[in-house]
């Protein structure tokens, strides 16, 4: 681990802060939702996703983990999966509605608030570790 | 980005609330409207609400999915309010004349829950500019 890279300097932030934004986006959904019939509130299991990405990521050093293709037809692993997005799970309601409409505002109002903080905290973590560079880079 | 994506799914939420808030003005403006035939009578309409469904994951751009679609404006089978008005020109024999079936009470709920739920998705597109813009002087 001799080499210098962005991806050993930044450390787990940036997929962090990937992953909230993801969760951003899952949350809207939901809260989107709210009147629809039938829908079903999901999240991202953020620790799972995390560890699963940080050692997929080249810093860990695993090897490429990529189907071997022996045919120009055959399907990569990496454009047929949209990570995340694969790998939601359904929230378990406290109070089903009777439309089957599982989405409680007020929780999903509170996750959402609580990522909003956290994704702010993993860019502040990622706004340092520039700054640092920076610094560095000058020689100050 | 999913951040941006956002703003498509808030936005489709909007659309569609506006749509069910238009229904329920349509359906108040039009409470007391008579027709001499009964069968044209005003009838209350309401919206249906679906999630829109993500491309497969084999396309290579996957449409933002997620947001909310109508999929259709359907009108109640709620049986017309019939009035004893003898001296109305629309009465019919024995005197009564048809008024729309729209349930003011109804009207009101509807309207508070579709603008309540327009606010929520106006502030979860403003909290996800907010982040967007901090990822963008991320550095500086």
């Amino acid at each position: 681990m001799n080499t210098i890279s962005f991806e050993n300097a930044l450390g787990p932030h940036a997929h962090a802060l990937q992953l909230r934004a993801e969760r951003t986006e899952v949350l809207a959904r939901n809260i989107a939702n709210a009147d629809t019939p039938g829908f079903l509130a999901r999240d991202v299991d953020f620790r799972a996703e995390l560890s699963r990405q940080l050692e997929s990521s080249p810093a860990s050093g695993s090897a490429d983990r990529g189907l071997a293709t022996s045919n120009t037809a055959h399907l990569s692993l990496k454009s047929a999966e949209t990570p995340v997005m694969n790998a939601l799970k359904y929230r378990v309601p406290l109070m089903p509605s009777f439309d089957g409409n599982t989405v409680d505002v007020q929780t999903e109002q509170a996750e959402f608030a609580e990522n909003n903080l956290q994704f702010q905290a993993s860019l502040r973590f990622l706004d340092g570790k520039f700054k640092g560079l920076l610094r560095a880079i000058k020689g100050e | 980005m999913a951040l941006l994506d956002v703003f498509d799914v808030s936005g489709s939420a909007m659309a569609a609330q506006s749509v069910r808030l238009n229904t329920t003005a349509s359906n108040l403006a039009n409470a007391q409207s008579v027709a001499p035939n009964p069968q044209d009578t005003y009838r209350a309409q309401h919206p249906i609400f679906a999630e829109q469904l993500a491309a497969t994951s084999m396309d290579e751009s996957p449409a933002p999915a997620g947001g909310v679609r109508v999929v259709d404006l359907v009108e109640s089978e709620a049986p017309l309010n019939l009035r004893y008005e003898p001296h109305h020109p629309y009465a019919d024999d024995e005197g009564y004349v048809a008024y729309p079936n729209v349930s003011v009470v109804e009207e009101m709920s509807n309207m508070i829950s579709a603008s309540r739920s327009f606010q929520l998705n106006v502030e979860v597109m403003n909290t996800a500019r907010t982040l967007a813009e901090s990822v963008l002087s991320l550095g500086k």
